[in-house]
């Protein structure tokens, strides 16, 4: 199979469960994805839409109260939902790697940066110190760090921010992974510096063949930076595709809603666009589409059933009623009825 | 046991000023610290100081006076116990007892301690609920009574002592390290380390146990005074360090007879031996914990 994804989602569900078993939270609801080798694949949501729950559970690095209920995770032929703990960890920082939301606090105040841009590499690969050095300072220097035989020796607090952030993003390829997950890698800095390193990002991410997952809930990122777009909502992915076709026309009323309220400098409108309504709470969601509420097409159906995930055209999903053939007809027909 | 209620309070912020002192030498215990570098030389160099034979006396010497009272001579600078032994002798050989029990213990019951507690807030879940609710009862035991009732059991002898004490107060330091370990595994670099593909074990010696050492060392600092008067009230009671080798405690014990009939110096001279390095190492203590807070020092 040459052209098979690298890691590719089947129905995953994660759950949340309260202690007594009472309250359980749907954080991942049988999401299907897939991203090929060299790809970017931007994940968007609402604060609490399950992305990050999401990269946790690519991670297998979940909290305790979160369990995996059910589906596949196939990364390099293999199901990482089958492997045991000794048998993760082998692949965590080695085989994918993660960039947490914080990159400001990954670092271990105690620890020369070079002791920890080498911790993995002698971790995964037993290297001797002296070579996993030498390695750590070929990384400094692939992330922009000037002059990393200074810099291995200091510690983080005589870093700056931007720094650091690229520090943990030299610690993240350190092992050369396949797939790099970066979870909000760049709320935490200024603009300048933002700009910097999702430049440093894909650079790393050509040079390397990498595929990075990008979490952000920054629509005008995606557009910089990615080829494919999942959008979240409420543990579901609601639409996912290619990022030039979704932005030129979504399918997906939420998607629609959600690039409708990125501010725009063209606008003369003096409010901002918002949408409307609360996110559903994850524990007890609406029998029917969990966007249906706040939703400015639902009709009967939505509120009733849930809506399958449908393929829209090549490489591209939703799942909407509206996006199911002969069901527009239908909506118009209520839609009208009802005026 | 004001002592350990101590412990567990946490320390008052002191005003901002104080801080920027800090940092310098300033406020530093000088003096509790020359008693302790004191005490600490003579136990080492004990074999060159002392002047008599601190086990062996002459009993046509007994009961002799310090030198400044009528009847002392300066032969036997602090006087002679009942069995015509030297006193600053056995004071001098006594500190390296208290020295030695004193660190020793403080070890032992720290890398216990700080291994369980590392264990049980890293690892949580039942063995968290396993290692506290062995804790608690451990605390439940009043310390002291426990430490007869283990003395008892082993016979008294010093390293007995060293081991007793350890078991006795091991969880002190549980306690505090895995508090400071629950909130050092919600850190950042400790999930960054998880998703590097570390080990646990690797996480809790790597990442965690550098970030509390600081505050084994404080806590060490402070159980010093509790080890060392412990030690003297086992050895007091006769279940400690066994005579005739030279305790304080045991020294206080022998002298508590002749108090009565104004034999002042058996029992003062070691009590303010005892005092002044419980108190030397209480407030060194204290200053260290101080200095070394991580909320006050925030890197």
């Amino acid at each position: 199979m040459p052209n098979a994804p690298l890691l590719e989602l089947e129905n995953l569900s994660t759950h949340y469960v309260s202690a007594q078993g009472t309250r359980v939270v749907r954080a991942v609801d049988d999401v299907s994805l897939r991203i090929h080798a060299g790809e970017t694949l931007g994940i968007v949501g609402e604060s609490g839409s399950g992305k990050s729950t999401l990269a946790l559970t690519i991670m297998r690095v979940l909290p305790p109260a979160a369990r995996i209920v059910s589906g596949k995770m196939m990364f390099e032929g293999e199901d990482l939902l089958q492997k045991s703990d000794e048998e993760m960890q082998k692949v965590r920082g080695r085989r994918m790697a993660m960039i947490l939301q914080d990159p400001m606090a990954s670092l271990n105040p105690l620890f020369t940066i070079g002791n920890q841009v080498a911790e993995p590499i002698r971790v995964h690969e037993g290297a001797p110190r002296a070579a996993a050095w030498s390695r750590a300072r070929e990384l400094l220097r692939s992330v922009r760090i000037p002059s990393p035989e200074t810099r291995v020796k200091q510690y983080p607090h005589e870093m700056s921010g931007g720094m650091r952030q690229r520090i943990v993003g030299a610690i993240g390829i350190s092992c050369e992974p396949r797939l790099l997950i970066a979870d909000e890698p760049t709320t935490s800095l200024d603009l300048t510096i933002q700009a910097q390193y999702l430049n440093l990002l894909r650079d790393l991410q050509r040079a390397h063949g990498l595929a990075l997952i990008f979490i952000t809930h920054n629509l005008g990122i995606v557009a910089k930076m990615c080829d494919q777009l999942a959008v979240m909502y409420a543990g579901r992915v609601v639409e996912q595709g290619p990022v030039s076709r979704i932005f030129s026309a979504p399918a997906h009323p939420y998607t629609k809603a959600l690039l409708g309220s990125i501010p725009r400098m063209t606008d003369n409108r003096e409010h901002l666009t918002a949408i409307e309504g609360q996110p559903p709470d994850l524990s007890s969601l609406p029998p029917g589409c969990a966007f249906a509420p706040r939703c400015p097409m639902a009709f009967a159906r939505c509120r009733v059933e849930a809506p399958p995930e449908v393929a829209i055209d090549e490489g591209r999903t939703a799942r909407c009623w509206l996006a199911v053939p002969g069901v527009e007809a239908e909506a118009t027909a209520m839609r009208s009825n009802v005026a | 046991m004001s002592t350990s209620a101590e412990i567990l309070t946490l320390p008052s912020r002191p005003p901002r000023f104080a801080f920027i002192r800090g940092l310098r030498l300033s406020g530093f215990p000088l003096i509790p610290t020359v008693i302790l570098v004191g005490i600490a030389f003579v136990a080492v160099f004990a074999n060159q100081l002392a002047p008599h034979n601190p086990e062996i006396g002459s009993l046509a010497a007994r009961f002799k006076p310090p030198f400044w009272e009528t009847g002392g001579s300066m032969k036997y600078l602090l006087g002679t116990d009942q069995l015509g032994r030297d006193v600053l002798s056995r004071l001098i050989f006594g500190a390296r007892v208290s020295m030695v029990v004193g660190i020793t213990a403080v070890l032992f019951a720290g890398v216990v301690g700080t291994t369980l507690g590392i264990i049980s807030g890293y690892l949580g879940g039942w063995v968290d609920q396993l290692i506290m609710r062995l804790t608690d009862t451990w605390l439940a035991l009043p310390a002291l009574t426990f430490a007869i009732f283990l003395a008892a059991i082993v016979g008294p002898s010093m390293w007995n002592i060293v081991i007793i004490l350890g078991i006795t107060y091991w969880t002190r330091y549980a306690r505090v390290i895995r508090g400071e370990v629950l909130s050092l595994k919600e850190r950042e670099f400790v999930r960054l380390a998880i998703v590097a593909g570390c080990s646990k074990w690797t996480i809790m010696r790597r990442h965690i146990l550098p970030n509390v050492i600081n505050s084994a060392v404080v806590l060490g600092t402070l159980m010093l005074g509790v080890v060392i008067i412990t030690e003297a009230t086992l050895s007091f009671l006769g279940i400690g360090v066994p005579p005739p080798q030279p305790a304080w405690g045991l020294m206080l014990s022998d002298g508590k007879q002749s108090l009565m009939v104004g034999r002042w110096w058996l029992t003062i001279f070691p009590g303010c031996a005892i005092m002044l390095m419980v108190l030397s190492a209480n407030i060194l203590g204290d200053w260290l914990r101080v200095k070394l807070d991580p909320q006050l020092r925030q890197l």
